[in-house]
């Protein structure tokens, strides 16, 4: 059961208190996008075996939706930020950059 | 391959045993092979065993970076059904279930498949009509089920609490061919019968990646050397991700831990299989006197096969409060397998955006009870190189199209 | 023979007898005894039969490894089988009995199996019972599922009570012996929260069975000033009876604590189940001793060493009056010389190992005890009981040297850390090959949710075995885990034991090393699951080479055990038969529990009534009250009728509905979600949320709107109103409350977060109640207040005011086709204001319904329900709710879904009403078929039901159905067959049955 730190209440909190979201960063495709930029929108999934930047809502505390970076393998959490950016901060980056060097996601690293 | 039968076992106890021969060849890979099978669990051990059986394909490698049999084949709670709601759904997995009646026989292997029936408990108005529908559906699919009330479950389920406080048993669909197998018997027959028809097993060898041409593959690399092949079949369940990334695609799949459990065994006390979604938890007793019981899958991605305490809680109160008896009973293991879950549920029989490369996935929850029909279905594809009736609906095109298969619909959302 | 001797058992009280039934025999033992220690004491050596050939099986250990003293105990509502006589503590008033034989455990006709043994190889079963094939469901399954299982199964709902306990520690320390104690005092020391725990009721382990001293006093002594010591600190936290049940991610602990197993009539809970948060957990889990593979190490009266050990100094029990040890290394000597010093004989001690023991073996011989260096056990005679041994040379092929008369082995194949909690949550191991064992690799520990260790091994568990190397390692191990939990640890010496000068062990896999097959049949390593040396070497040469393989092929370490005696050394055998190095063999994987915990234990205090939340309306009292039949909506319980006078469901909801559509009915609406969406751009966000415009929506007014997923499909419904100008009030379904507003949540924190829209849900700050049917305006102007006149508040208009003396918003909204008006109230007043309306409403013979009549009125009505009409694959065009999605808006979710070519096909099943022709109702979930079949030979449909009822109004079935182009086929006749084979022939029509012009409740 994991721990995860809610970056809005502060909160440390088991799992339990929290809603998985699924994978972060998505573009959203709206009418008239092309079908397969609509399909990698809805469906299309990284589903890395390593480090995973993905969704959470603080569903039983504050409520706030936020981000988390995963690794898939060990469970390590190398950090949880705000929902409200298109890419996890510098020091979390550097972090992960750290541990797993050579890591990347889609169109960052 | 000598026959097994009860001669056989007692012509070898004369000798302790000591002429039994291996049940499947370890060998070495040869340069290349007509067709690839990448993964040997129930579902590409038996795309192969079809692939040569059904036409004559045998010029096979399946390989394995594990033990084969040694994933979720060998990790789930063996049950087998078929009383799917949407046709294709119920198409594959009755094909599946009725080759299960004879694949002992098939592979000269007892499998063990028990068709002890298997219920599905409504316990909801709402789950009351939706079991109603799968039984009207079930009677067009040639799929025998029966929507039965809460007497004859109780006569089928002796242990079970009819009058929960909360949850009271309202009826139960249920399907008296359903029932349940050895899981590592499958695999284990099907290696067997795959290597007698000189087909290569290659237990140990990782892929490492997909060699293409031109849009087409042309082989794999492997931790064994590379291997040429025609054609691909990527039959890999939890890792499909990883070997879609090698060969240069993505897949609308997520790879999550599904939770199960097993008691101590005791006495024989239940003989059918009892499903409740309402309280979420599943439970049948194995041959050993085990009671096997299946949980739910995370929210999140996860490739650790570890199991977790609140899932186990969460599966095990609905348990005593169905089946009140199990309060004293104790847990003696639990643990955690690795499903990849597609966008609507229901896996992926179908062509990849390379050429020759065949993909079998994201069977989520339901895979060992489909093992036989998604190999049947996958050899097809493979052979012919486009999809047959079986698995006619189940291409990746789908997602595009917005032609989902979805079978949560019908309240059974656990599998 | 097995007896209680007139000296020792550290553990007991002899002052206090203890009554105990065994197998209808009434026994006795005394205060302090575990149950197998009693049993022992009454010469019950023999306990139970083997799983698969029903040998008879004796006790072989004195912990929680045992795998054959296995016992259903108590009775009806506290029956429990499989319950260990070795972690079992005796008890006034015990009752138990053996199991997995019939009709004794002294004559067990399953025995034939032992007979046919060599018929029964490993994996038999695989190889057999296929022909005919309906033989092995009706004939060989059942014999098989008789003759296994273990216990009998519990009949009756349990009588005792569980709870859970949440608790957060620094360090967690696993195991209570010399190791963990030290561990605990040292990580204390720094100030770190501890709590230690212990399986069993004593503290300290096995090493005061063998006595010496710590630090210059005895090791009792040094144990009892440690615990006092520890219990003085105010940050240790001690529970012994506690089991350290599983870790899991991210430092989570399970406490498996026994609050009452041995007090079975105490007040409380039976099971205390800890789930514990540690920054370091410290596993001071202990060694378990190997059994030998030698033919007959399974005959009763074969035990490990240290358990005999234990049973005369713990328990004051002889295993025997004759025991020959047979060892490879030092420790067992320790059982010899014990024995000796208790008064009873060893005749020879075989040491498999040709150069034989240090100065423990000198002390035995100076004791007098015969020892004889590179010797075995070719085979143990006797059948219940062992009679004698035949002496062999280790080195050879078993020819007898010498047969020895004795009653009991004692027998030591070298020790095994406990290294399950290490492993559970993906510590690796190392194999030791001095000792012959795996232990706990500390470059690859497992690791926590910063990616650093968070397990720390300690003592035994951590491979070393030597006291001073045991009470080093534990100092250090909780210094480092206080260090690692972020204190500082205050550095303390390790204390000293006195040191003992052991010889090497030597790994003996097999007695004799070059035992034949006739032998090896005879040489087991799963006890309880009938596993010999012949199986494990039979599965590899078949190829089931790999450990998984084996372990499934042959069941080894399958058992109740889960290994703890059988797992290295069936690893050893099959390593051995494939020529590779233990390690390359690898091991199985560890999982949670270490040893079985209750069911009941893990549930918990959930159960009936307080399985799950129960969620109640402010008005669900009077619905108690009043004969409300429930049904469950989510956690909700809503009433699904009021029978009355013994009427059936059907009666009642045909009543409820006459009295509404006539004069006056009243439904409990509170449990509608109400979610508040307000803020300068919360037009803007609704028109995103649902298919409608809602932004043009007045001030007000109300609007029925749709809300889909962004993958197309109808997720929920309900009425918006516009409060003012900023603020909407939306109505979702009782189910979609909480998942709409987490819904509207995610797309305003994830997607639109510049967007100034605040949600709240106020689902339960408000009783609502709709009042419905002809009479309804006027029972509300009896009550008085607000002008709920057409003209003052026309259809699908709101308005806030008082009713009578309640503060009141009234909607003008109707879901039955009824004059309607739901009225929310503060949810404080929800119940007095009912009870006004039903006072108020007397004279119009007001009558509750429940969720049946509210449905069929909207079925009579055509309106649609999310979860009949919809099912997750049906968007709002299937349902011909085109006027229900605006055309001006270029976004909405779900709009681009629903451009896909499948759904925006007009080649799709679409909603219809249907009237079967003879009136007769239509059954829930029937499907439409169609000619032919398809390519699977499955016949085809073309369309389904998704409502149908008896409509009293109407006084005939009436029914909703998705049919292919249906609304293209009006007035066309289809067939619709039932499940019990008749046909039902059904005409399609609008599927407004009841007022198509709105004229009932535009009034």
């Amino acid at each position: 059961m994991l721990i995860l730190e809610c970056p809005y209440c502060g909160v440390k909190g088991e799992e339990t208190e929290f809603h998985a979201g699924g994978e972060a960063h998505l573009k959203r495709f709206g009418p008239g996008s092309e079908d397969a930029d609509f399909e990698t929108y809805l469906f299309m999934r990284e589903n890395p075996k390593g480090v995973h930047l993905e969704r959470w809502r603080h569903a039983n505390g504050c409520g706030k939706w936020f981000h988390a970076a995963r690794c898939t393998m060990t469970l390590e959490v190398f950090g949880s930020y705000s929902a409200q950016t298109f890419e996890p901060p510098k020091e979390i980056k550097d972090k992960i950059s750290a541990k797993r060097p050579g890591w990347s996601w889609r169109n960052f690293s | 391959m000598r026959r097994y039968s009860a001669f056989a076992i007692a012509r070898e106890a004369a000798r302790f045993h000591t002429g039994w021969e291996r049940a499947w060849r370890s060998p070495e890979p040869k340069k290349k092979y007509d067709v690839i099978i990448v993964g040997a669990g129930g579902h590409g051990l038996a795309t192969a065993f079809y692939l040569g059986k059904n036409f004559g394909i045998t010029n096979v490698a399946i390989i394995e970076k594990g033990w084969l049999g040694g994933g979720n084949t060998g990790r789930n709670t063996t049950i087998i059904r078929s009383n799917y709601l949407q046709d294709p759904s119920a198409a594959l997995y009755e094909k599946a279930r009725s080759l299960y009646e004879t694949m002992s026989q098939d592979l000269n292997y007892n499998v063990m498949f028990s068709p002890r029936g298997v219920i599905m408990l409504a316990q909801t108005e709402h789950e009351v009509r939706g079991y109603q529908r799968t039984a009207h559906a079930n009677a067009l699919q040639g799929v025998p089920t029966e929507f039965i009330g809460p007497e004859r479950v109780k006569e089928l389920v002796p242990i079970i609490n009819l009058n929960g406080p909360r949850y009271p048993v309202l009826g139960g669909l249920w399907q008296a061919r359903g029932g349940t197998g050895r899981h590592d018997a499958v695999a284990w027959g099907y290696a067997r019968a795959c290597s007698d028809m000189g087909m290569d097993i290659i237990q140990k060898c990782e892929v490492t990646g997909v060699r293409q041409e031109a849009g087409k593959v042309t082989g794999v690399d492997t931790t064994k050397g590379p291997i040429d092949c025609d054609k691909l079949g990527l039959v890999v369940a939890g890792n499909s991700g990883d070997l879609a990334n090698m060969a240069g695609f993505r897949l609308p799949m997520e790879s999550v831990a599904l939770q199960a459990l097993v008691s101590e065994p005791i006495k024989p006390c239940m003989d059918v299989v009892v499903m409740a979604n309402t309280v979420h938890g599943y439970m049948s007793q194995s041959d050993k006197g085990e009671m096997v019981i299946g949980g739910g899958t995370d929210g999140f991605n996860n490739y650790t096969q570890r199991g977790s305490f609140h899932h186990v809680e969460e599966t095990v109160r609905a348990l005593v409060e169905t089946f009140p008896m199990v309060s004293r009973l104790k847990m003696l293991r639990q643990w955690g397998g690795i499903v990849d879950v597609t966008g609507d549920r229901s896996p992926v029989i179908g062509k990849t955006p390379l050429g020759n490369c065949f993909i079998n996935a994201g069977w989520g929850t339901g895979g060992f009870k489909a093992i036989p029909g998604g190999g049947w279905a996958t050899a097809e594809l493979i052979a012919k190189g486009e999809p047959g009736p079986l698995s006619a609906e189940f291409g990746m095109e789908r997602f595009i199209e917005g032609r989902f298969i979805d079978e949560s619909v019908a309240a059974g959302v656990a599998h | 023979m097995s007896t209680r001797l007139a000296s020792g058992g550290r553990l007991l009280n002899k002052g206090k007898a203890v009554e105990f039934t065994f197998n209808g025999k009434r026994l006795q033992g005394y205060e302090g005894d575990t149950l197998a220690s009693a049993l022992l004491a009454n010469d019950q050596m023999m306990v139970g039969r083997s799983f698969k050939y029903h040998r008879p099986r004796g006790i072989v250990a004195s912990g929680a490894e045992e795998p054959n003293a296995l016992f259903n105990m108590g009775e009806g509502s506290k029956f429990e089988p499989n319950q260990r006589a070795t972690t079992t503590e005796l008890f006034h008033g015990l009752t138990c009995a053996s199991q997995n034989h019939w009709p004794s455990l002294e004559f067990d006709v399953g025995v034939v199996n032992n007979y046919a043994a060599r018929f029964l190889p490993a994996g038999f079963y695989y190889k057999t019972f296929m022909a005919p094939r309906a033989a092995w469901k009706h004939v060989f399954e059942p014999i098989v599922r008789q003759s296994a299982g273990l216990g009998k199964a519990p009949k009756d709902r349990d009588a005792d009570r569980y709870e859970h306990f949440y608790a957060f520690f620094d360090v967690v320390v696993v195991g209570g012996g010399i190791a963990g104690l030290i561990a605990a005092k040292a990580a204390g020391a720094s100030g770190a929260k501890v709590l230690l725990m212990e399986q069993t009721a004593h503290w300290g382990g096995r090493t005061p069975v063998d006595g010496g001293e710590i630090d210059g006093v005895a090791v009792e002594d040094f144990i009892a000033s440690l615990v006092n010591e520890l219990k003085a600190m105010g940050n240790v936290t001690m529970r012994n009876r506690m089991m350290g049940a599983g870790v899991y991610d991210h430092g989570y602990v399970l406490g498996y604590e026994r609050v009452a197993d041995h007090t079975p009539n105490a007040v409380g809970p039976r099971h205390r189940m800890w789930r514990i948060r540690a920054s370091q957990i410290v596993t001071a889990t202990g060694a378990i001793e190997r059994p030998l593979s030698f033919a007959g190490n399974d005959v009763p009266g074969v035990m490990l060493a240290a358990a005999v050990r234990d049973y005369v100094m713990d328990y004051g029990v002889s295993i025997g009056d004759r025991t020959v040890v047979v060892t490879n290394n030092d420790d067992a000597y320790r059982t010899a010389i014990a024995l000796k010093n208790s008064g009873l004989e060893v005749p020879v001690i075989l040491d498999a190992r040709a150069s034989g023991g240090g100065a423990l073996a000198d002390e035995a011989r100076a004791l007098g005890i015969r020892v004889e260096n590179g010797k075995g056990i070719a085979k143990v005679k006797g059948g219940k009981r062992v009679t004698g041994v035949a002496i062999c040379a280790q080195a050879g092929e078993g020819s007898t040297l010498e047969e020895i008369k004795c009653d009991a082995v004692a027998m030591s194949g070298g020790w095994s850390p406990v290294v399950h909690l290490w492993s559970h949550c993906g510590g690796k191991l190392i194999w030791d090959d001095a000792q012959a064992h795996f232990r706990p690799d500390a470059s690859c520990a497992p690791t926590n949710q910063n990616g650093e260790g968070f397990v720390v091994p300690a003592g035994t568990a951590n491979g070393p075995l030597g006291l001073n190397a045991v009470l080093a390692d534990a100092v250090k191990a909780g210094e480092s885990a206080a260090k690692a939990a972020g204190f500082t640890p205050k550095s303390v010496a390790a204390p000293q034991g006195v040191a003992s000068d052991e010889a090497a062990m030597e790994p003996v896999w097999l007695m004799p090393q070059g035992a034949g097959p006739k032998l090896r049949m005879k040489a087991w390593l799963d006890y309880q699951n009938d596993v010999k040396v012949s199986d494990v070497r039979l599965a590899a040469q078949e190829g089931y080479e790999s450990v998984e393989h084996t372990k499934r092929y042959t069941t080894l370490g399958m058992a109740t055990d889960q290994g703890k005696l059988s797992n290295i050394n069936g690893l050893a055998t099959l390593a051995g038969q494939l020529n590779a190095p233990i390690p390359a063999v690898g091991t199985t994987t560890f999982r949670p529990p270490y040893h079985p915990v209750s069911f009941g234990a893990i549930a918990g205090e959930a159960r009936a009534e307080t399985f799950q939340p129960v969620r109640d309306t402010p008005i669900s009292g009077w619905h108690s009250e009043n004969n409300a039949f429930f049904e469950p909506v989510g956690h909700w319980r809503r009433p699904y009728c009021f029978p009355r006078n013994g009427e059936s469901h059907a009666e009642a909801v045909k009543r409820e509905i006459n009295q509404t559509r006539n004069s006056l009915g009243m439904l409990d609406a509170s449990t509608l979600g109400k979610l508040v969406v307000s803020g300068p751009d919360a037009g803007k966000f609704l028109d995103m949320l649902y298919t409608n415009m809602m932004s043009t929506l007045k001030v007000g007014k109300c609007r029925y709107g749709l809300m889909c997923s962004e993958n197309g499909f109808l997720i929920d419904d309900g009425v918006v109103a516009r409060i003012d100008e900023e603020t909407f009030l939306c109505h979702t379904t009782t189910g979609g409350a909480e998942r709409i507003h987490g819904w509207m949540e995610e797309w305003l924190q994830t997607e639109w977060w510049d967007w100034k829209v605040y949600v709240a849900n106020v689902t339960e700050q408000y009783a609502q109640v709709a009042v419905v049917g002809p009479n309804a305006r006027k029972v509300l102007e009896k009550l008085g207040g607000m002008d709920v006149s057409k003209e003052a508040l026309a259809f699908m208009e709101w308005k806030d005011g008082k009713l009578g003396d309640f503060d009141a918003r009234a909607y003008r909204i109707s879901f039955s086709g009824e004059l309607s008006y739901e009225i929310a109230v503060p949810a404080s007043q929800g119940r007095a204001f009912w009870d006004a309306l039903l006072e108020a409403g007397a004279e119009f013979d007001v009558m509750p319904y429940g969720t049946e009549a509210l449905h069929v009125m909207r079925a009579e009505k055509g309106f649609i329900m999310i979860g009949d009409e919809t099912d997750g694959t049906v968007i709002p065009q299937d349902l011909n709710m085109q006027w229900a999605i605006s055309k001006k808006k270029e976004d909405y979710l779900g709009k681009r879904a629903q451009e896909r070519s499948f759904m925006a096909s007009a080649d799709r099943w679409k909603l219809v009403g249907l009237e079967t022709l003879d009136g007769a109702v239509i059954p829930d979930g029937a499907y439409i078929p169609a000619a032919g079949e398809n390519a699977n030979g499955q016949r085809n449909v073309q369309g389904r039901i998704t409502s149908t009822y008896y409509s009293p109004t109407m006084d005939r079935g009436i029914a909703m159905a998705l049919v292919h182009r249906g609304p293209d086929r009006m007035g066309e006749v289809l067939d619709i067959p039932t499940l019990d084979g008749t046909v039902l022939k059904a005409k399609i029509v609008d599927q407004v049955f009841y007022d198509k012009d709105g004229e009932k409740q535009n009034v």
